[in-house]
């Protein structure tokens, strides 16, 4: 099956990356609201409860904080659970596991337990589902220590990165952003194995960074082809790890850029993208030509009407601005 | 370097007219500096021993930089930062003014980081450098082509630079009528008694010695001043600072173009000889270059004299940031009433073009009648 490049969705290449644990490793199963029968609320479990049974794909309640509890209790006890949530804006029913027991165990046990645990959810809007189903909110999780935080953008990082969160001793978050499951591409066959610590250039520039993950990445590249028809040559860096944040490559790029626009579909108000700039001022303030810009949604909840949705998200035309008002052009 | 005009901000070091070792004392001319107005000698206000030079000739450095450490005196050696601010106190005041230092105007310039580490590297003035960033600030990239730019030798000394004082004339005055909200005033004033006693007085004199209207004129500007400090001074992004001395910036034109205005410092406090004496040697000094760097930054209002030209009435431009321009016109014979009778009388258009953010015109009428009262009593002048 990965022989030869082919043509695969993001949602196919989530599919498999589940499909390839679930042969892989017995210890491995699936649970969450409507991944069985219904096969996903996105699609991307159909499938595999025929081939796999209800013992390995389990619906679960309509209860994040039992299932994600039920999660932890599985992890703690040997097993390497996937959890699906259907989307963040539910997983803050389950807060309390993810943050209060999942994130802490390791620490208050002296080392004893672990939590292999990894917990898939969608995040961001684009789809008209309204503010209660098109949040942001990666970036809350991304300030808890203990968590590992982790947004493929990309499909190689959508195929490889559940198995690199898996073979982690401890509590992995990935944020699939559901503007993201729709979109195809080619994925190589020599592609994978991918690591989930470092943060990638995805097109190289020397005139700006921009700094963006998940959901922003398509956008930001677009808006990048854009400036490069103007002469301005944006170098696009993929977090891909929201937490630990790899700042190596964030300051080696403005470093070379001097100057740095940060792309966060989530608000800009005590957020990822201000933890960010904050870092590029402890880092590189003397590096900087001029202040960090950054691009975020509205400070509104995500709206229903399409006009108003997209007017509320990052777009690449604002990402523009924003990259030639570092440069004054 | 001092600062030798509003719109300065950076001189060139031409030469060093001491050297390390040297004893100077206040007063003393040091080195000569290249300036937008010509090649200006730098005067010393501290004594002491030179240490040091700071700045090699030839070199471009922005105002402020220090040039040179002096030492000699008992206490620590000082850098002769003093230099630009310290002007000539009145002999012996019991409460020292404080130094006069025409604030710069506007906001300072921008440089971003990269741009400052960059410029600190490479020993490269920000202050010197156009900005292409964000607010025109100075980038890393503006920094980098100006190190490759700079060039190593000293520029050939010249005492006079017509185009580049045509340029500085341009910018200041450009400046005055964008920003300063200009009002004008004028009276007629009587010149009957000042132009007898001044031929009375004369008429005793050796050439070299006597006294010209343009002394008269000065000195009454000058007393006229003390009690109308709101035109004394200057206008800044802090609104108006009162200068801390009478220094009246006399304008005087360089044979083949341009004008420069330096002070006379302290004019309400000198005898009309010394003004004489003070208003020959500039007119003489600006004409060959040769000025002071206290003389041209000091001047907190200034008057031009056009009356040798043939005009009556001048309508002046302030010079920014000072807040005042008092012109006279040439003194012309006209039929003047006295006593419901008329007769002949030599008569002088003084005006006043004043800057309305600083004072209104009821002041400024007041200002404009002290003078003519000053100018109407010659002898106590």
């Amino acid at each position: 099956m990965t022989n030869g490049t082919r043509e695969i969705t993001y949602r196919d290449a989530v599919r498999e990356a589940i499909r390839e644990a679930l042969l892989a490793d017995p210890r491995v199963f699936l649970m969450g609201e409507d991944v069985g029968r219904y096969g996903g609320c996105y699609a991307v479990t159909k499938g595999l409860l025929d081939e796999f049974g209800p013992e390995r794909i389990r619906d679960t309640p309509l209860s994040e904080s039992a299932f994600v509890g039920a999660g932890i209790g599985a992890a703690l006890g040997g097993m390497r659970p996937i959890v699906e949530i259907m989307t963040v804006n539910f997983s803050l029913l389950a807060l309390d596991q993810i943050v209060n027991n999942a994130a802490t165990i390791r620490h208050m046990s002296g080392g004893q337990f672990a939590v292999p645990l990894v917990i898939r959810m969608a995040t961001g809007a684009g789809r008209q589902l309204a503010a209660q189903h098109s949040h942001s909110l990666e970036g809350w999780y991304a300030h808890i220590p203990g968590l590992k935080v982790v947004t493929p953008a990309t499909l190689e990082d959508a195929r490889f990165m559940l198995a690199a969160a898996l073979a982690d001793p401890n509590p992995a978050l990935i944020f699939e952003h559901v503007k993201l499951y729709n979109r195809s591409g080619m994925l190589p066959p020599d592609a994978g194995p991918v690591d989930i610590r470092s943060a990638i250039v995805r097109r190289p520039g020397k005139h700006v960074t921009l700094v963006t993950y998940g959901g922003t990445l398509f956008k930001t590249l677009d808006a990048a082809e854009e400036l490069a028809k103007e002469g301005i040559e944006a170098e696009v860096i993929d977090l891909r790890v929201l937490r630990p944040l790899d700042t190596e490559t964030v300051l080696a790029s403005v470093g070379k850029t001097r100057r740095a626009v940060i792309v966060d579909e989530g608000w800009r108000s005590g957020s990822l993208s201000a933890e960010i700039s904050a870092r590029i001022m402890e880092g590189a303030f003397w590096e900087l030509d001029a202040p960090v810009g950054r691009v975020c949604s509205a400070e509104v909840p995500i709206p229903y009407p399409h006009h108003l949705e997209e007017a509320a998200l990052p777009q690449p035309s604002a990402i523009i601005a924003a990259a030639k008002t570092t440069l004054a052009s | 370097m001092p600062s030798l005009g509003a719109d300065m901000e950076a001189g060139t070091l031409v030469e060093w007219l001491k050297r390390p070792g040297d004893r100077v004392k206040r007063g003393d001319v040091v080195a000569v500096v290249e300036t937008q107005k010509g090649a200006i000698e730098v005067d010393i206000f501290e004594d002491g021993v030179i240490e040091r030079w700071l700045v090699e000739p030839g070199t471009t450095v922005p105002v402020g930089t220090p040039l040179a450490l002096i030492g000699g005196s008992p206490v620590t050696p000082k850098t002769a930062e003093p230099l630009l601010a310290a002007a000539p106190e009145p002999a012996a005041p019991a409460v020292a003014p404080p130094p006069i230092v025409p604030k710069p105007v506007g906001r300072p310039r921008r440089a971003s980081p990269a741009a400052r580490r960059l410029a600190a590297e490479r020993g490269i003035a920000l202050d010197t450098l156009i900005g292409s960033g964000p607010g025109s600030a100075v980038v890393y990239a503006d920094v980098e082509r100006a190190t490759t730019a700079v060039s190593p030798r000293p520029p050939v000394p010249k005492r006079l630079d017509f185009a580049e004082m045509r340029r500085a004339i341009a910018a200041a005055m450009a400046r005055s009528k964008r920003e300063i909200p200009h009002y004008y005033l004028s009276t007629t004033v009587n010149l009957t008694r000042s132009l007898t006693w001044l031929e009375t007085t004369n008429a005793n004199r050796p050439p070299a010695g006597r006294l010209l209207l343009a002394a008269l004129l000065l000195k009454a500007v000058g007393h006229a001043l003390v009690d109308a400090p709101e035109f004394n001074g200057f206008f800044t992004g802090d609104g108006f600072q009162p200068g801390a001395g009478i220094h009246i910036g006399t304008a005087i034109a360089i044979r083949g173009g341009g004008l420069v205005a330096p002070a006379i410092h302290d004019a309400d406090k000198l005898s009309l000889d010394e003004l004489m004496a003070q208003l020959r040697d500039l007119v003489a000094r600006a004409r060959s270059g040769a000025l002071r760097s206290s003389e041209l930054s000091d001047p907190t209002i200034t008057v031009t004299n056009l009356g040798g030209r043939g005009v009556e009435t001048v309508f002046g431009v302030i010079y920014p940031p000072q807040v005042a321009l008092v012109g006279f016109g040439m003194p012309v014979e006209r039929p003047w009433a006295i006593g419901g009778e008329i007769a002949a009388r030599r008569v002088l258009m003084a005006t006043l073009a004043a800057d309305h953010r600083a004072s209104d015109g009821h002041r400024g009428a007041l200002f404009l009648a002290d003078i003519d009262r000053h100018l109407q009593s010659p002898e106590k002048l």
